[in-house]
């Protein structure tokens, strides 16, 4: 029977290449053996400590993700297609986030409309005319990709701020290899252990042109509150940086300092991990105990650098997302490699004609949401639920956009039952600064519920280790 | 005109605070309408940063203080010299496209009786232009909205001194500015000092109006407060979103205790005494 969706290990004509190596090696493993080294993933994900926080379910918050230990393959003829595809789509981002707090170029040009960009909750006025260090805005662009095909990848959608995740990437890799070292030693998998290396490269790059020394790199954390203080600190003692909250900086002069035990310590770089409105109360939300009073007034006279820049949110929009290929074609040039999801926007009345009248068919998103929260999976829900969202649609159509649901690629994972096909997605970070770099992989996430296409973890989603296979 | 400013803050504090931060606007920027001759921010026992000048073209200067402290006073004083240019702002530096200045925060948001007035002095406007609904606009906001101090505070939003009937040069800018969103005009809210000597009028010399975009003209002042637009009795300091975001100064203290503010501001011509 042929599967509506594409099996990333078995197609029609059998085995794909990039699974050759991992055939025998599930087959042969005894049930008692996996069980086993379930387990032993297990403790060691929760010796790491890394876990993740879900809000509205009652209970414990804190969440062991759920880890998968089928890989997920690529061959590097793959890979290096998508690496192609994911660094353009990253320079683009910039180009356009240096062009929007500047002179406007592809809003003058009549390539995107004014007022989706300017009116955009996320564009900053307090930012417009000022230019980073390089002119990066966004210095982690994570993409989020699907596939449908053995060619076809689709970006699904753009994080421009702070992509989460990428420890999950790191720590999987980490878990296999100890679990698993022989695989390791039977496939040539690329490397993804450099990323903390790069990442501090990257940063220490976009240094403020004022500071003369090896630059002072942090990293700024809302807190142990947060979703993400695990990543926040495994990051930043993998760089052999500081991790800070928003009490440990102060402002003096033209400058942001450390307190230290020492004493004051200038601070050139802030990977900031909060998002804009709490960064500075005094020129943002003035109720923010998170972030460093006085902050802006810095970074806008270049006395530090914010990774990401304050204001590159508006160019991972949802709404903005449609015009990315635009971005590409205007600032480089070039043809996109990667291609967008057919998108709706409800904001247009003709657009959401369409949208209601194939509201079961579709793919109903929030345009600020993120998480998987408060979306619709029109060809899994059931009528209420249709009819509810159906309700706020109407109520409020610039607030959402509608894709059609995609066949999302298959890759074998552990069930009780044995192995079964589960959909993933994929999310690259790709860094830039002086340079763009991309580690060869990125966080796979798996829908673990048959036939479930959500793979977020607050959804029920789990992880699994991704493969570049090296040439030869 | 030549205008004289000086203008003292000072925050009493009951305990001594851990330390203090500002953000000042307090610097009027050159345009068509005003040219500083001298100028100084002093705030004695604090470091200044060097003044910056941001997108809006406004000049931006933290200060701040780390000892331990029971006060702080922020003093300006200067000279400008002023232009009347009919309430245009020419010549006046800045990046910030004006369609970013059509949104709204919670002190500019529209409520019914807003929208109702807009439409109401709007009604078979169509053919004016942008200017003169603008005009339109402030003149129903001046209608609407009674000179009366006393009856809103620092935080009260456009809807409220609608509701109120009564308010401040504050409360009349914002409910200026959320018309003008309505309207489809970008708007944003000006903080400065007014000469309010020469007509006895009982306005305070710190003032605030709203500036409206029009088209062809760039932005214009209109002061609904007073029924005008912006003349050379006006000095301009800064611009934002609304009061708290073009807020002379924003400040923020550690370990906070009961504060006691005391503001003087006094503008006058060039030559007269400036008696308190």
């Amino acid at each position: 029977m042929a599967e509506p969706y594409f099996n990333e290990m078995y197609d029609a004509s059998g085995l794909r290449a990039p699974y050759r190596m991992l055939e025998g090696w599930h087959q042969n493993m005894p049930a008692e053996f996996r069980a086993l080294k379930q387990a032993e993933a297990e403790d060691l994900f929760r010796r790491y400590g890394i876990t993740f926080a879900v809000y509205g379910e009652g209970g414990d918050p804190d969440r062991l993700i759920p880890f998968d230990m089928f890989p997920r393959v690529f061959t590097s003829e793959e890979w290096r297609k998508l690496e192609r595809g994911i660094k353009q789509r990253a320079r683009a981002l910039n180009a356009f986030l240096s062009d929007v707090y500047d002179r406007g170029e592809i809003i003058r040009a009549g390539r995107i409309p004014a007022d989706l960009v300017y009116r955009n909750e996320a564009y900053e006025i307090a930012v417009a005319g000022f230019r980073p260090p390089l002119g990066v805005f966004s210095h982690i662009v994570g993409i989020d990709l699907v596939r449908t095909g053995a060619d076809q990848f689709y970006v699904l959608e753009d994080n421009c701020r702070t992509p989460s995740g990428v420890s999950y990437m790191l720590e999987n890799r980490e878990v296999m290899m100890r679990m698993f070292p022989h695989l390791f030693q039977e496939n040539r998998v690329a490397p993804v252990d450099g990323y903390a290396r790069l990442l501090k490269r990257t940063l220490a790059s976009v240094a403020p042109e004022k500071c003369d020394r090896d630059p002072k790199v942090v990293l700024l954390t809302p807190g142990h509150f947060n979703s993400a203080y695990y990543e926040h600190s495994f990051l930043a003692d993998l760089m052999g940086i500081e991790m800070v909250e928003g009490q440990d900086l102060f402002v003096e002069g033209d400058f942001c300092y450390m307190r230290t035990t020492e004493g004051p310590q200038k601070v050139d770089v802030i990977y900031r991990r909060i998002d804009d409105a709490f960064l500075d109360p005094l020129c943002f939300r003035p109720d923010s105990a998170l972030g460093v009073p006085g902050l802006m007034n810095v970074y806008r006279s270049g006395g530090v650098t914010i990774c990401s820049a304050p204001g590159a949110g508006v160019a991972d929009d949802k709404a903005i997302y449609t015009y990315v290929p635009e971005m590409v074609r205007f600032y480089l040039g070039e043809a996109p490699i990667l291609e967008n999801v057919p998108t709706w926007q409800c904001a247009k009345a003709d657009d959401l004609k369409y949208v209601q009248e194939h509201i079961a068919e579709l793919v109903i998103k929030e345009v600020h949401g993120s998480g998987g929260y408060g979306m619709l999976v029109g060809p899994k829900s059931d009528k209420a639920t249709i009819e509810a969202f159906a309700a706020k649609l109407a109520a409020n159509p610039s607030n959402y956009i509608a894709q059609p649901t995609l066949a999302l690629s298959t890759c074998p994972t552990f069930v009780n039952e044995g192995i079964a096909p589960r959909h993933v997605d994929l999310r690259p970070y790709c860094l830039v600064g002086r340079d763009i770099e991309l580690v060869p992989g990125g966080l796979t996430r798996v829908a673990l519920t048959e036939g479930s296409l959500v793979v977020n973890s607050s959804q029920g989603g789990g992880v699994k280790d991704t493969w570049v296979i090296a040439e030869e | 005109m030549i205008l004289t400013v000086l203008h003292k803050t000072r925050y009493e504090f009951a305990a001594p605070v851990g330390g203090i931060i500002q953000s000042l606007r307090l610097t009027p920027a050159k345009s068509e309408s005003q040219r500083v001759l001298d100028w100084s921010v002093e705030v004695p026992g604090a470091v200044l940063g060097t003044p910056l000048r941001d997108g809006a073209g406004d000049y931006v200067q933290t200060v701040s203080v780390r000892a331990p402290s029971t006060q702080i006073e922020v003093t300006v004083s200067g000279t400008v010299e002023t232009t009347d240019t009919a309430g245009i702002l020419r010549g006046h530096r800045e990046r910030v496209p004006p369609r970013a200045y059509l949104r709204n925060t919670v002190r500019t948001e529209p409520n019914r009786a807003i929208s109702d007035m807009v439409s109401e002095a709007l009604k078979a406007q169509e053919d004016a232009s942008e200017l003169e609904r603008a005009h339109l606009l402030a003149a129903a906001v001046a209608e609407a909205v009674a000179y009366q101090p006393g009856t809103t505070t620092a935080h009260t939003t456009a809807a409220e001194a609608m509701t109120a009937g009564a308010g401040v040069c504050q409360d009349h800018a914002h409910v200026l500015i959320a018309c003008a969103h309505l309207a489809g005009l970008p708007a944003r809210y000006v903080a400065g000092y007014l000469n309010a000597t020469e007509d006895g009028a009982p306005h305070e010399a710190s003032h605030a109006w709203a500036e409206l975009y029009i088209a062809g003209l760039g932005w214009v002042g209109f002061d609904a407060a007073n029924k005008c637009c912006p003349n050379e009795q006006y000095i301009r300091l800064g611009s934002g979103l609304d009061a708290q975001d073009a807020a002379p100064i924003r400040g923020l203290v550690l370990g906070g205790s009961e504060e006691e503010l005391a503001v003087s501001v006094l503008v006058a011509p060039q030559g007269q005494s400036q008696q308190q």
